[in-house]
């Protein structure tokens, strides 16, 4: 596959400068941190020269939307109709209907391969924000339009964008007590969704590789009596691997940040440890040593740590340890059990499950314990997952079962804050979001 | 009159299953008509599964009964393999129920090991909260899923 090639555009055209009388009310710029925003009006006009300029503004305004940061208008109520891809807006036009930006873009084609070029304009300021221009094969569009999405947003909040990526999870089907569970990965917006197992046995906890080539999983094996182990398995080629034969069970495996090693538990004899694995010579080490329940382990951003869930003080709580084991110290002292931590790509912060009495929340906190912070709550919502830049989780969230129905089981999105939340749409429902890291251009 | 004899004896056994459903929890062994011996007689008659407390993996003192009823039963059919499966209610995270529903397997399988069963004979698998029977978001449904069953093959 050809990947999306980028240059800059110089916004030569763009220095039509002349921001005179500057309105107060929106500004192309958004500080996510702030106690309380309004999202930013955005317009994006239908890229010009090809139909798929169509379908790419699409789901540049959905990414956009569904960001919670920005606020698309709708192209109805557009007063210029006849924008140009390289010439500047006629900036009046658009301050009249409240727009702080303007993206406007044009496809074109080259020997075979489509050529799309975007220009963000800032009409509050009467000037350029932001220009790029992509080649690549016309079936990666979708991926070129979340790549502008990402460049917008990028401009717009100081921020790395994270919609080029994909999200894994499981998708499930079925009376509850006889349940199908299967590993599915699509595109963060929804899109290009595919399943990655067959369904004949339960398979659970997807994790990307660095690279989005493997994903690392639990799944059962077909006779019943024999125990759920993990399995590496290459996303484009089908092919998979069993990750060491143990005489007991081994399950919630994850990645190291440069993707060499993969953690996670092996339960025997009422035991369950942390152990790392080294991916390529498949040789093992005991990371924990106790006798109580350490699971969930997930490796600092830096890779020299790694934050764990035990029950070894008596109630589930949060430990962090060195990446090679030792040095173990709590870090976790609020009221009710703490599970699944998460540590951010970025390093500031540690998210999680709380069970507290008859709730489940996800919250965020410090490396060092402090700061905690609930973001969404409800009757059970569990397994929080880091967009790559950070500053927006995904977890899944379950309806209560009532009379033999199996509540629905959803996938969700919350940005660090807590204020905007939304459901990610998918075909069946979803547990265990995994959301990849952007994917390499 | 065969016939007629043994339609009567199926209806006489399904009263008498019938009459012990309800009970069967509270009043233990049970006399029906299946075969003794058989993977329902040990389902119906010993009891195939023991229940724990809320994040807890002890045998309570019902279970303790149940598992004594077990442990007899398997050694005197000697041609089962035995695998206990651990599993939990539906109110903990999906990664540390597996390792709470193994503890619980390992539990049921250390007290028929002290009853005598032989430890080789006796394997675990833990379902976490992936295998609820009943399916419910009640505490009667989460009391029958927090449960080591005893299965036969």
């Amino acid at each position: 596959m050809m990947l999306p090639r980028r240059s800059t555009i110089l916004g030569g055209a763009a220095l039509a400068a002349g921001a005179a009388a500057v309105p107060a009310r929106a500004q192309l710029t958004i500080d996510m941190t702030r106690p309380s925003f309004e999202p930013v009006p955005i317009a994006i006009v239908d890229f010009a020269g090809d139909r798929v300029g169509a379908d790419i503004a699409n789901v540049v305004r959905n990414d956009l939307q569904n960001s919670g940061l920005f606020r698309s208008i709708p192209p109805s109520s557009f007063i210029q109709r006849d924008v140009n891809a390289s010439t500047p807006p006629r900036f009046p036009d658009w301050r009249q209907i409240g727009a702080a930006g303007v993206v406007v873009g044009e496809v074109g084609q080259a020997g075979g391969n489509i050529k799309v070029d975007f220009r963000l304009w800032d009409v509050v300021v009467g000037q350029q924000a932001a220009g790029l221009s992509f080649t690549s094969q016309p079936a990666n569009w979708r991926r070129l339009a979340h790549i502008i999405a990402d460049a917008i947003y990028k401009r717009v909040t100081g921020e790395e964008g994270y919609f080029d990526t994909r999200i894994a999870y499981v998708g499930e089907s079925g009376p509850g007590n006889a349940r199908v569970k299967r590993i599915a990965i699509m595109d963060q917006d929804g899109a290009n969704n595919r399943y990655i197992t067959d369904g004949r046995t339960i398979a659970v906890t997807p994790r990307f590789s660095p690279t989005l080539q493997e994903i690392v999983y639990m799944a059962f094996g077909e006779d019943r009596s024999s125990p759920p182990r993990v399995y590496l398995q290459n996303v484009d080629s089908g092919r998979r691997e069993l990750m060491g034969n143990f005489p007991g069970m081994s399950f919630a495996p994850r990645f190291s940040p440069d993707g060499t090693k993969v953690v996670m538990s092996i339960a025997a004899e009422g035991r369950t440890n942390i152990y790392e694995m080294d991916v390529r010579g498949r040789a093992l080490r005991r990371l924990t040593n106790s006798s109580a329940i350490d699971t969930s382990p997930c490796f600092s951003n830096d890779g020299a740590q790694i934050v764990f869930n035990s029950d070894r003080g008596g109630t589930q709580q949060l430990y962090v340890m060195s990446a090679g084991g030792g040095g173990e110290r709590r870090i976790s002292f609020g009221e009710g059990r703490y599970a699944t931590p998460v540590w951010s790509p970025r390093g500031d912060w540690i998210a999680f499950t709380k069970i507290s009495g008859s709730s489940f929340g996800i919250g965020v906190m410090r490396p060092d314990g402090g700061g905690e912070r609930m973001l969404a709550s409800g009757f059970l919502v569990e397994g929080p997952t880091w967009a790559p830049n950070g500053r927006v989780l995904a977890y899944f969230r379950q309806q209560p079962s009532s009379a033999g129905r199996t509540g629905a089981v959803t996938l969700h999105q919350v940005d660090i804050t807590g204020r905007f939340e939304r459901q990610i749409p998918t075909p069946t429902d979803a547990s265990d979001p995994a959301w990849s890291p952007l994917i390499p251009q | 009159m065969m016939k007629t004899f043994k339609a009567l004896a199926a209806i006489a056994a399904m009263i008498v299953m019938a009459a012990c459903s309800s009970q069967q929890e509270a009043a233990g062994p049970a006399t029906t008509t299946v075969t003794p011996g058989s993977i329902a007689d040990f389902r119906q008659n010993v009891g195939d599964r023991v229940f724990f407390d809320t994040d807890q993996s002890t045998i309570r003192e019902d279970g303790r009964q149940t598992l004594a009823r077990q442990a007899e039963w398997l050694k005197k059919y000697g041609q089962y393999k035995i695998t206990v499966e651990g599993h939990c209610d539906e109110r903990g995270t999906r990664e540390y129920n597996f390792a709470l529903g193994e503890r619980r397997a390992n539990a049921a399988r250390q007290y028929l090991i002290a009853q005598g069963i032989p430890a080789a004979r006796i394997n675990t698998v833990s379902f976490g909260k992936e295998n609820p029977d009943p399916p419910g978001s009640d505490e009667a449904a989460w009391a029958r899923n927090r449960r080591a069953v005893t299965a036969l093959q």
